[in-house]
């Protein structure tokens, strides 16, 4: 059984505010065969300059130190890539370091670049991620992924990071999902509406529409999971750019207010021991002691149905910024929908729903934009980018894109980076004669979770206007 | 293609120091990408056969001892340790709590005894270099009085949460793997087993 200390509870704090002043992204696909991993670096930067009227010359100005997440060197057959990026958008000679944390990596970055905000080394500091997994053949693709497992206990079984996942996947639909149907259907709903919402995102690069039952039908991949219930593998590049009080109002009138919080697990999924479930702001002590007796099998926590790092990166994030209830305290979330069945999880870690409950969070309608059931606005949309599903997991820059995302909403300029016409025809994409505005009406905060692999790390990013914070600093 | 005896490449150890004998990697010109549409140079392709030398260090002896038939753990036997007496399985060498280097125990028997499958997929898909047959059934595997929760594969019987399996080893031509440990269900003949594989 772990405990924890609470020295290692305790809450973390910035020495001052980190406000987020600008983001921005590049197109995101399968492969570019034709363009750099730097003209996509270039493309976010500038991004993020023309989000606040300015050029790419007069915001590198301000930047003091970067951060940036890549996570697979081996993929591109080059050491200290970050080296080649940072000197391609012309930073050198400013200081800079690489971050790898598998799919959070993105988040994780971001965690840095908060991080040297915050103790006063930056004014402000640049977080960029991207990846390119499009040039080698897909089983060594597949190779190389598996080599994020352990190479000595797990790689040599298959060399399939998906075998190591789905395991994980196949426990909870069991003793959570209790091999319904009608929980079957409830993880291709989440398919079904982060694809769709995918279509009004000129960025995003698998938007679909399709049904519940074209998730049902499509290929197996490894049971339950079928293709259309897994994100797509993507290549492409994201930033984020934070600063202090007041470099952030040089830059913007409108800086939101950023807080991180970070935890990790075992790498490998078999080293998990039992514990008691931390508990988070709006649960109860006792709340759970019944878990094995409603689900047979769910008592052993975390066991293989739950993410013990997205809850603490939760925990250390909600007391931060004194969020005490996800869905009454925010306005939307983008979450890493790696696959239909790990997002029901982490909406049971990070306390959107208790453990055991996660489906109720979709079938109640409150994930959507709008709830299908009410037809009125849901009460905490989820992944309107269209997620990694919908959207992209270009792994290093997946999480800055839901930082970016998130962003886009609080300060009600959705529609300003997803509507022109003169975007999605430079991204060579149709805009679909439906395009609707997801923009989430009023949203002041929100939140981001970046996540790895079978949950060896998650940071929990929370973003507010400064106008509608929760705790007084 | 594979490579002939004289082509692979081996290594051993000889005074505390790697030695490398026979070929370790074969040499591959690179070639132009075009665009078929456009004509265009696009890329170039970077062909690489390279080996990796990898030290299996405290856990040498967990390895070597699939071939022999043993299943080895370790269990933390520091009286000081909060979590002393705990058992781990995947074998590791040092207490995640104390740090101290535990007890190397032979857990044979007990997985004879004792292992059921707490989850499993099956999937027909792999990464390259995969040398299992497919489809691989990946399983998870748990142990009466082991904290932890091992990784396998099923190679004969098909899998189910909760049932009893048994471990078998690959005695005869060893790969000094994780591969080299499998798992059968209960009651399954030896004449059944895999090939180069036993009880």
């Amino acid at each position: 059984m772990i405990k924890f200390s609470e020295k290692q509870l305790k809450i973390p704090k910035l020495m001052r505010p980190v406000y987020l002043a600008t983001v921005g992204m590049s197109k995101f696909d399968r492969a570019f065969p034709e363009t750099r991993t730097e003209e996509l670096c270039i493309d976010a930067l500038t991004a993020a300059a023309d989000f606040v009227k300015m050029t790419p010359s007069e915001l590198k100005k301000y930047i003091h130190t970067c951060y940036y997440g890549h996570f697979a060197d081996h993929f591109g057959d080059q050491l200290l890539g970050e080296a080649v990026i940072h000197d391609r958008l012309g930073l050198d000679p400013l200081g800079n370091i690489g971050v790898k944390t598998g799919g959070a990596t993105g988040g994780s970055a971001m965690w840095e670049a908060i991080k040297a905000v915050a103790s006063g080394y930056s004014d402000c500091a640049l977080a960029m991620g991207w990846e390119r997994m499009d040039e080698v053949p897909t089983d060594e693709g597949n190779h190389l992924i598996s080599a994020a497992a352990d190479k000595d206990w797990e790689t040599p079984l298959g060399h399939i990071y998906t075998g190591y996942y789905a395991v994980m996947a196949q426990r909870y639909w069991k003793v959570f999902g209790k091999e319904e149907e009608s929980f079957r259907k409830t993880m291709a709903e989440v398919a079904v509406k982060n694809r769709g919402y995918a279509r009004m995102n000129p960025h995003a690069h698998g938007p679909m529409d399709i049904t519940v039952q074209d998730v049902i039908d499509s290929p197996i991949v490894a049971h339950p999971l079928r293709v259309l219930d897994c994100c797509l593998m993507s290549v492409g590049s994201a930033c984020g750019i934070v600063c202090d009080e007041k470099t952030a109002y040089e830059i913007t009138d409108k800086p939101l207010r950023i807080y991180l919080g970070a935890g990790s697990h075992t790498l490998r999924v078999a080293d998990r021991r039992d514990m008691k479930i931390p508990l988070l702001p709006n649960e109860n002590k006792g709340q759970y002691d019944d878990l094995g007796k409603r689900f047979p099998g769910g008592d052993r926590y975390p066991g293989f149905s739950s993410f013990l790092a997205a809850r603490v990166a939760a925990y250390y994030a909600y007391h931060m910024a004194g969020v005490v209830d996800p869905t009454e305290d925010l306005d939307l979330v983008e979450l890493h929908d790696a696959f239909t069945i790990s997002d029901i999880q982490t909406y049971e870690d990070i306390g959107i729903r208790p453990y055991g409950e996660g489906r109720d969070y979709i079938e109640s309608g409150d994930a959507y934009v709008i709830n299908p059931n009410t037809k009125k606005p849901g009460k905490l949309p989820s992944n309107p980018s269209g997620g990694l599903i919908g959207c992209m997991h270009a792994v290093g820059a997946t999480g800055l894109m839901q930082i970016a995302e998130i962003g886009y909403h609080i300060w009600n300029r959705w529609d300003e980076i997803h509507e022109p016409i003169e975007k999605w025809k430079a991204f060579g994409r149709e805009k679909p004669k439906d395009w609707t505005s997801l923009q989430v009406k009023g949203a002041k905060r929100a939140l981001a979770i970046s996540h790895a692999g079978v949950g060896s790390h998650v940071t929990c990013t929370i973003l507010m206007d400064p106008n509608n914070l929760i705790k007084e600093d | 293609m594979p490579k002939t005896e004289e082509e692979k490449g081996f290594v051993e150890v000889i005074n505390g120091r790697y030695k490398p004998r026979g070929k370790f990697h074969i040499i591959e010109a690179n070639q132009p990408i075009f665009d078929k549409d456009t004509g265009k140079l696009a890329g170039v392709t970077n062909p690489r056969d390279m080996t990796y030398i990898h030290s299996y260090g405290g856990e040498a002896i967990f390895f070597e001892s699939l071939g022999k038939g043993k299943l080895m753990a370790t269990r933390c036997d520091n009286e000081k340790c909060e979590t002393r007496g705990s058992i781990y399985q995947p074998f590791r060498i040092a207490c995640p709590d104390c740090l101290r280097k535990m007890t190397v125990i032979d857990m044979t028997e007990k997985a004879r005894k004792t292992a059921k499958i707490h989850s499993f997929i099956i999937t027909h898909r792999s990464g390259a270099f995969n040398m299992l047959a497919k489809p691989i059934k990946f399983i998870n595997v748990e142990f009466d009085d082991v904290v932890t929760i091992l990784m396998s594969y099923l190679s004969v019987g098909e899998p189910e949460i909760g049932k009893r399996v048994v471990p078998i080893f690959r005695t005869k031509n060893p790969t000094y793997t994780i591969t080299d440990l499998s798992f059968v269900v209960e009651n399954t003949p030896e004449s059944d087993l895999p090939e180069g594989f036993s009880y």
